[in-house]
């Protein structure tokens, strides 16, 4: 007990928020062992650890180092279909499902943190505005060249063409009579086999949060909110500004492909088109509404979020709309002074550091 | 004459681009907010006076008056009760904030208009024909591009000459500054709402009658490839608004034609991303070293 007096603030905030989610997912489980979970809800639990993914991993860029990225699901883009790729063509030499599925987040993690050096190391050197309009640009970009793509497998190998003409189509990979169909062009994703369970998420979840906690709370993780904070003033006490802002920036595309993996592997059909500007921005809301830097803001801002429009449905057509006005009233709400200050004296003393952007 | 059908093509999109791009940039110049929300104008602004012309039965002149009454009104609206409230806000607040006024107009077209999308006849029908027929050049076009060097002239006359502009120029440059010489902030800034919103109906009856048809989302796409022009030209710059959505017009017109149907918004994102990291401040941009 005294040892756990004597931690340091953050240490026990990190410990609280890996308990909660280990809670969160026994009761969750439990739930659904008794039958009390109704079928949307528990279609909607994987996708629930994938967005609480992407929003902590989302958070390591925005909140954590700083810049705005509107194209995170770009990364996410990248690592669903390199997943799918991976875990659909290895169906005959890895007949166990979870060693597939592990196979594929890898592969998804590793191609999307591809993706983020390709993008980081020219971008980073852009300032805020701007780099928000190139991760955009990004995520446009590999939504298109993902819809041009064909992809098969069959016993001599993988398949691949490139559809820039509009003009092929699966037919033109030449494959013999048993082969796999991956990707279709832009009708996507078809035929996958799902893999992904909640069991799978919570641990993706879990990995996520040890990596982004620890990152956060290394030296490096120091270094990079020290860029955050002032950039010039952390160049000129010698933090390598690139390497650090890579570091993070390589980390959250690295995640978010682990989480599209994941995702991927949930659907039996997906298009490249789910992954647009609109999922990044849902995403950037989570980390926004959640509280920037604030990594158990993320959790449950993406938790609560996703259900939001579902619970909504009782409204049918007007749900998104009640969502937008919630969106804006809460915006409007959590940065009114006079509030601010209302709910300023029922804090003992103010959290420093956690809030400054 | 394929290439210059193309080239006028893409001089005609790249116009309606530029006007969308010249309300943004006007609006990022002073607020220094990214108002995503401006696309979603464009989209009321096509639909008025979509519905001012098939049910009130009012000549196209007439239509594109009242689309502009209406989105000046909207814009002024939308500022005084969702953007004004967070002025000493952090800035991805107010970007979530215009995200959300986003998904608000869109759904709220959604609920008025239906989710199908309508057809839009041309405000100028009829085509041009020159060389026996060869070269034909739709009328809007024509007014498209006319309409967008009147307004690009008129809204550099109107920062360089005008108090109200000199103003907006003032507050962009230093807010704290420009009230202590007695330039009402609020007033302005509501000034340039109401100003890009305006353009933004302009934009929306121009950009309806080149693609013919309008749905609840006909504005998001525009507006982003908008927001890339501004950000292409240099954000903040008037003439750069211009030449950004110009080029990107045509570059989309070029790359639909010759390299890809498919990759054209690809190949657009690419040369923005090339010319930034060329010019990090885009292209007429004015780059600030900072000061430590």
């Amino acid at each position: 007990m005294k040892k756990l007096k004597s931690l340091k603030t953050t240490t026990k905030v990190d410990f609280a928020t890996y308990l909660g989610v280990i809670a969160a997912f026994f009761i969750v489980s439990l739930l659904r062992s008794q039958g009390l979970l109704n079928r949307s809800l528990t279609g909607m639990l994987v996708p629930i650890c994938c967005y609480i993914v992407m929003a902590v991993s989302l958070n390591l860029t925005v909140g954590i180092l700083g810049e705005l990225s509107l194209g995170h699901a770009g990364f996410m883009s990248v690592g669903a279909f390199s997943g799918i790729i991976v875990a659909m063509s290895l169906q005959s030499a890895m007949p166990v499902a979870w060693v597939r599925l592990l196979a594929a987040l890898i592969a998804g993690a590793l191609f999307a943190a591809l993706a983020g050096l390709i993008v980081g190391v020219p971008v980073l050197r852009l300032r805020g505005d701007y780099l928000a309009i190139v991760t955009l640009a990004f995520g446009e970009i590999i939504k298109e060249l993902i819809n041009c793509l064909l992809v098969g497998y069959d016993e001599n190998g993988l398949h691949m063409a490139f559809n820039i003409s509009g003009t092929l189509t699966i037919d033109d990979l030449h494959m013999s009579p048993g082969a796999v169909t991956i990707i279709k062009g832009a009708q996507g994703a078809t035929g996958t086999e799902k893999l992904a369970t909640f069991g799978a998420g919570f641990l993706l979840v879990m990995v996520t949060l040890v990596v982004v906690l620890n990152l956060v709370r290394s030296r490096a993780g120091r270094a990079v909110m020290a860029i955050r904070d002032n950039r010039i003033a952390a160049e000129s006490i010698g933090v390598n500004v690139t390497k650090y802002k890579l570091i993070a920036f390589i980390t959250s595309a690295a995640l978010a492909g682990a989480s599209g993996a994941l995702f991927g592997l949930n659907y039996s059909s997906l298009v490249a088109s789910k992954f647009d500007f609109n999922t990044s921005i849902l995403v950037l809301v989570y980390v926004v509404l959640g509280g920037l830097g604030n990594i158990w803001g993320s959790i449950i801002a993406a938790a609560v979020l996703y259900i939001l429009p579902e619970a909504l449905r009782q409204f049918s057509d007007y749900r998104m709309l009640v969502y937008a006005i919630v969106l804006i009233l809460v915006m409007l709400a959590t940065n009114n002074p006079t509030l601010k200050n209302f709910l300023g004296r029922f804090k003992p003393r103010k959290q420093q550091g956690k809030e400054a952007v | 004459m394929e290439f210059l059908s193309y080239l006028i093509s893409g001089i005609s999109l790249g116009s309606i681009y530029a006007i969308i791009a010249l309300g943004y940039t006007m609006v990022y110049g002073i607020a220094k907010m990214l108002n995503f929300a401006h696309g979603d104008v464009i989209m009321v602004g096509g639909y008025v006076s979509l519905v001012a012309m098939t049910s009130l039965g009012v000549p196209s002149v007439a239509a594109i008056l009242l689309a502009m009454v209406v989105c000046t009104i909207l814009g002024v609206v939308i500022e005084r009760l969702a953007y004004k409230p967070l002025r000493d806000a952090p800035s991805l607040a107010v970007l979530i904030t215009a995200i959300g006024v986003s998904y608000f107009l869109q759904n709220a077209a959604l609920q008025v208009w239906g989710a199908n999308p309508r057809m839009y006849a041309s405000v100028a029908s009829g085509t041009l024909k020159l060389f026996d027929g060869q070269l034909t050049i739709p009328y809007v076009s024509l007014l498209t591009v006319a309409a967008c060097i009147v307004i690009m002239v008129g809204l550099t006359l109107f920062t360089s000459r005008t108090k109200m502009g000199k103003a907006m120029r003032a507050c962009s440059e230093d807010k704290g500054a420009a009230q202590l010489m007695g330039i009402d902030v609020n007033r302005t800034i509501s000034m340039t709402f109401a100003i890009g919103s305006a353009l933004a109906a302009i934009a929306g009856v121009l950009l309806c009658s080149y693609t013919t048809s309008l749905s609840p989302t006909t504005g998001s796409m525009p507006g982003i490839k908008a927001f890339t022009a501004a950000v292409f030209g240099g954000i903040g710059s008037i003439p750069g608004a211009f030449l950004g959505g110009l080029l990107l017009g045509i570059i989309e017109s070029m790359a639909k034609a010759y390299i890809s149907m498919q990759l054209a918004n690809s190949i657009v994102f690419a040369v923005l991303i090339v010319v930034l990291l060329v010019r990090p401040a885009g292209l007429l941009g004015k780059y600030v070293p900072e000061k430590v």
